[in-house]
């Protein structure tokens, strides 16, 4: 770990400012940044700590959206009866992230943000058609992830909460990649007013729409559906763990579990 | 003293350590602080294999809080690294043993190798001057696999080492073998990688090192699991310092599995640091420093095949292997793949006939050495394997193939150097198959296969040779050591009883068990036996902790010192008694003449040594403290069979182990807890390996892959069954507590019987062969080869 300064601001406002002003980055649960710093692989001159920032907190039913603060600990949504009610797929994706001690650190806007190419709320948020509400505007999921641990937000934009419109039903599956459990390959399936949706995980370089298998989904929503699609594997990611070829086939099996499971 | 710490031999006391062990009150290496202290740090090689053709150190030097850089160069007088086993080729020449320098000089030969050690006033400090040294590297073609580095115009990594070769070397007899082979009913064969494994103990390596001006003597504080072979080594060795000037200290340790056996460079630099910078110095380990500095385990390539009667008898035993060791020879990485290795190959089997051949390889990787089993779980890897495919091949149930060919007169010489004392091999298969309830094994694969699951079974009967070693043998194979163990038994005026013991526990809580032989033997409180180990200060001598030698070695000289103790208390006591020497028995705790009720307790008898008011001063010294060294005069032989029982998702590939069940003998049980302990950790490791650990570097680029926890996969406990284990004992024939020793038992036997298992379940979708470990994605790809007809990829 390098030196590094840490500040605290009491708004998002001030919190922003203090970035823009020392040019240096926000920090959330800790659980992806300082362990980037403790390696040296970031190099932040300061830290804005956002805990405690009350405009960034709770879990909140909004008409037909579930709006959770963008410092709301993975534990906190997994345990949330208002998620449990109305997105239990949320929160059973929040109970699957990491180890107790990451989820009672980590955070919904530091998941995101960070846009780890394996990582489970990314999944949920493109699947559900979220939107990421910022300091600055409002981002739909599917403008948000731009691609490797890139997404749209720009210097110094802080994610303040997350509108999650409540679906018909969703699941989300995740096969664990043996080592880290983060996804090997994820599949959120949704079918929500605007239709079928199915976001993957850990299967490329940032979590993308399956368009096969939403339409194969919207047609007839069953497992045998999902399970027909053949997803090429140009394009996926391929490493230890799994070739591309193995991401491909996990992404139709996958989603037919989810279906399954909500039969 | 709770209820629980009363009764001694057989019974399972509580572990006496866990206390401070689990309220954080263990003393570690790096909980020892020192007044003027300076922190290390090491300076690596990111590349596998690189000349160094400069260090500019001068930016680096004057940087804040630096007290000295140093690099190979500056190490005048220290020599390289030993390695404490000489290997003789087929070619009857020694191995090659190229020097293996403390910092890198002119040239790194693997990503991690330490180029320059930087001492500053914080790590801080010492890690932002070590980003400001310029080496210059001149990149050269790596090789990391060990056939690849035996191949015309691989890299060379060593001038000493032409065609990267160590040595090729052989045991048993080939004649013998090709003749059998001649009138062979039928030959299986395997071709088998047994996987490279990183350590990963809990606590990393560590050292704090200190010099006095006052006395001219070194104390190092090190994660060591044999100090007193530390010592030797680093001082006869690479220092030429006197053993007498040196003191190691090796306090608590988390865990070592045979990681922490080795002379180390950081150690060793800081020990010679130390003087130079006067200051003490201290050193821990990062986790992601720990995977490309400590030394690995495993990394052989193996093609065995056995030839068999129609019967299905086992008639000779053919095995080729080459063993990659990294890119420098550490401590005992010679003996593994060699005396370790082919010595095992017999099994639980009687198989006359047995050749193996093995080449060991240099490559730009870590160097290997012994990882909990040490070249035993590699034989018994080999072994079950084909075995398996034996029974497969004959259409033999498995545990059919195995009773054909059980060993059942003992002693028993195999044909590969070694004389099996004792064993019932017939028991531990029988216990393991009822633990497992193999007679419901089709039931439960039926239903299995109505979830679309694939359910199998597979055995493994292990043997292993612990209590290492008789000195005199392990000398004529090319021991540079004794294999000995040291005890003392030091009974203080009041009767307290102090053991000094050169075992070293780290984490096998022998604080418990060797307190037990004391108190059971001597018939007093566990609660008023000390035990001590780890510090040269203080014990008399110690070859430390590895290949399950504690109880063994250790524990039988503790033994030896009580008989001692033992003997002399009854000429104390005759005197006080006066009755003849002859006629005093011991039992009990107390000194009685035979045949009466007059007796002495034993701390009557101790008061009476140091209080010698009343003592036969003109023939008997006083005092009651007796050291014992046992040299043990033959190998224990631990054995078991283990059943594991796993069901795959053919859809994903994933395996998951739903039953493991293991029957072992390791002789008498001092304390059945923590032998269960021993056995459940050596399960999880052993299943680790087959099902998780996967230690992979890129062929190309030379870089380690899995260089840290997020891409290594450790076993966790949810991908662990619950443990069903069992033990029948044979006490062993040579030692006087009959014990063998188990604390690699797990490691050992749970490999094939886990991938024996999931073959015999992909066998029903026409796999027929798969590597560890049997990762999600390799059984995927194995089911879709099987599928298209192809053959399976390694
Ligand atoms: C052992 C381990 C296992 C894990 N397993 C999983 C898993 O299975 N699945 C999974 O999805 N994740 C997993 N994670 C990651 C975890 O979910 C982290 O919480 C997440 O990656 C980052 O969230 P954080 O709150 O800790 O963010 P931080 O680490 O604090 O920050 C991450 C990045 O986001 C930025 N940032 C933070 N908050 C905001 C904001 N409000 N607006 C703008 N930028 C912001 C920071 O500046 C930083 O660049 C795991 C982590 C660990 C350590």
């Amino acid at each position: 770990m390098y030196s590094f300064d840490i500040r605290k601001a009491d708004s998002v406002a001030a919190a922003a400012a203090l970035i823009a002003q020392t040019g240096g980055r926000a920090l959330a649960g800790g659980q992806s940044l300082i362990a980037a710093m403790k390696l040296r692989l970031a190099q932040p001159g300061t830290l804005v700590d956002l805990a405690g920032l009350t405009e960034l907190q709770g879990i909140r039913r909004d008409g037909n959206a579930l709006v959770i603060g963008a410092m709301t600990r993975h534990a906190e949504v997994a345990a949330a009866a208002d998620v449990k009610a109305a997105i239990p797929a949320l929160a059973a994706l929040a109970e699957g992230i990491g180890d107790r001690q990451v989820r009672n650190m980590g955070t919904l806007g530091g998941s995101l943000a960070n846009n780890d190419p394996a990582a489970c709320y990314p999944a949920g948020v493109l699947g559900l058609g979220a939107t990421v509400h910022t300091n600055r505007r409002t981002i739909a999921a599917d403008d948000f992830f731009k691609g490797l641990y890139e997404t749209a937000l720009g210097d110094g934009e802080l994610i303040t909460q997350v509108s999650f419109p409540v679906p018909t039903k969703a699941a989300y599956v995740k096969f664990a990649q043996p080592a880290s459990r983060f996804a090997l390959v994820g599949v959120f399936v949704a079918q929500t007013g605007g239709g079928v949706r199915v976001a993957v995980t850990g299967a490329g370089p940032s979590v993308f729409r399956a368009k096969a298998l939403e339409d194969a989904l919207a047609r007839t929503f069953t497992a045998d559906a999902a399970k027909a699609v053949r997803i090429p594997a140009t394009g996926l990611n391929s490493d230890l763990h799994g070739s591309a070829e193995y991401r491909a086939h996990l992404i139709p099996v996958l989603a037919a579990r989810a279906v399954a499971a909500l039969a | 003293m709770g209820a629980n710490e009363t009764g001694p031999i057989g019974q399972s006391v509580r572990r006496r350590e866990d206390q401070r062990f689990l309220t954080g009150a263990g003393q570690y290496t790096d909980d020892v602080t020192m007044a003027r202290e300076a922190y290390v740090y090491f300076l690596r090689s990111p590349h596998a294999h690189a000349k160094i053709s400069g260090i500019d150190r001068e930016e680096a030097r004057t940087a804040p809080g630096v007290l000295a850089i140093y690099t190979g160069d500056d190490l005048v007088g220290v020599n390289g690294l030993p390695c404490g086993w000489l290997i003789t080729g087929t070619d009857g020449k020694p191995m090659n043993e190229p020097p293996h320098p403390v910092l890198a000089k002119g040239k790194v030969r693997h990503v991690g190798d330490p180029v320059a050690m930087i001492v500053a006033e914080s790590l801080h400090q010492a890690k932002d001057a070590a980003e400001l040294i310029v080496v210059d590297y001149e990149i050269l073609p790596a090789v990391v696999n060990g056939v690849d580095a035996l191949k015309p115009g691989a890299p060379q990594i060593h001038d000493e080492a032409p065609g990267n070769r160590c040595y090729t070397w052989a045991l048993g007899d080939k004649g013998a073998v090709d003749a059998a082979f001649a009138k062979a009913h039928h030959v299986s064969k395997v071709d088998i990688v047994n996987n490279r494994l990183v350590p990963n103990a809990i606590e990393p390596r560590a050292a704090v090192a200190s010099y006095s001006r006052a006395d001219e003597s070194y104390t190092l504080y090190v994660t060591s699991q044999n100090p007193h072979v530390e010592r030797l080594l680093m001082t006869a060795f690479v220092l030429g310092l006197p053993e007498t000037k040196v003191r190691v200290i090796a306090p608590d340790v988390g865990g070592g599995f045979g990681s922490k056996i080795y002379l180390y460079a950081e150690e060793t630099a800081m020990v010679w640091a130390s003087k130079h910078v006067n200051r003490p110095l201290r050193w821990a380990a990062e986790r992601s420093e720990s995977f490309i500095s400590d030394a690995h385990g495993r990394d052989h390539v193996t093609h065995a095949e056995m030839a068999v009667d129609k019967d299905g008898k086992f008639l000779a035993l053919r095995v080729t292997t080459t063993a990659n060791v990294g890119a420098y020879l550490s401590t005992f990485a010679s003996c593994i793949p060699t005396i370790l290795y082919a010595t095992l190959l017999a099994g639980q089997y009687a198989t006359p006939a047995i050749h193996c051949e093995v080449t060991a390889v240099f490559t730009n990787t870590v160097p290997v050495d012994a990882y909990r089993g040490a070249g035993r779980p590699e034989a018994t890897y080999v072994v079950e394997r084909v075995v398996h495919q034996v029974g497969v091949d004959l259409g033999l149930a498995q545990d059919e193939v195995r009773r054909r060919n059980f060993i059942r007169t003992f002693p028993y010489a195999t044909p590969v150097a070694l004389t099996y004392d004792i064993g019932n091999y017939d028991a531990t298969l029988d216990e393991a198959m009822r633990l497992a309830d193999v007679a419901g094994f089709p039931a439960r694969r039926a239903e299995a296969a109505k979830r679309g699951k694939l359910r199998g079974l597979g055995y493994s009967s292990y043997i292993e040779a612990c209590g290492l070693a008789p000195s005199n043998i392990a000398g004529a194979l090319g021991a540079r050591a004794g294999l000995y163990e040291a005890g003392q038994v030091r009974v203080n005026p009041t009767g307290g009883v102090t053991v000094f013991t050169g075992s070293h526990s780290h984490g096998q809580g022998h604080e418990t068990t060797f307190a037990q032989i004391v108190a059971g033997r001597l018939g007093i409180d566990i609660g008023s036996v000390e035990v001590v180990h780890g510090d040269t200060g203080r014990i008399p001598f110690g070859m430390g902790t590895y290949g399950s030698r504690s109880l063994a070695v250790g524990g039988t000289a503790i033994v030896k010192a009580l008989d001692k103790i033992v003997a002399k208390g009854k000429k104390i006591a005759a005197h006080l008694l006066e009755a003849a020497e002859t006629d005093i028995e011991f039992a009990d705790g107390k000194f009685t003449v035979a045949g009466t009720d007059r007796s002495k307790a034993f701390g009557e008898v101790a008061l009476a040594a140091y209080v010698p008011h009343n003592y036969p001063l003109d023939k008997l010294e006083p005092g009651l403290d007796e050291t014992a060294f046992y040299d043990p005069t033959n190998f224990t032989y631990p054995a078991g069979t283990h059943i594991c029982e796993v069901e795959i998702d053919p859809e994903t590939g994933q395996t998951s182990v739903v039953a493991f069940s293991a029957c072992d003998d390791f002789g008498n049980v001092i304390n059945p807890m923590i032998v269960e302990g021993q056995v459940h950790g050596g399960l999880a490791q052993g299943i680790g390996q087959a099902l998780l650990e996967h230690c992979v570097y890129d062929r190309q680029s030379g870089q380690l892959l899995s260089g840290s926890l997020m891409d290594y996969a450790l076993p966790r406990a949810d991908d662990l069954p619950t443990f069903k284990v069992g033990t029948k004992v044979t006490p062993c024939t040579h030692n006087p507590l009959g014990a063998k020793g188990c604390g690699e038992a797990g490691a050992i036997g749970a490999p094939p019987a886990l991938i024996n298992a999931v073959l015999d379940a992909l066998a029903a979708v026409g796999v027929k062969d798969i590597q560890m470990p049997a990762s999600p994605h390799r059984v995927w790809q194995a089911i879709q080869a099987a599928k298209s007809g192809a053959t399976v990829a390694a």
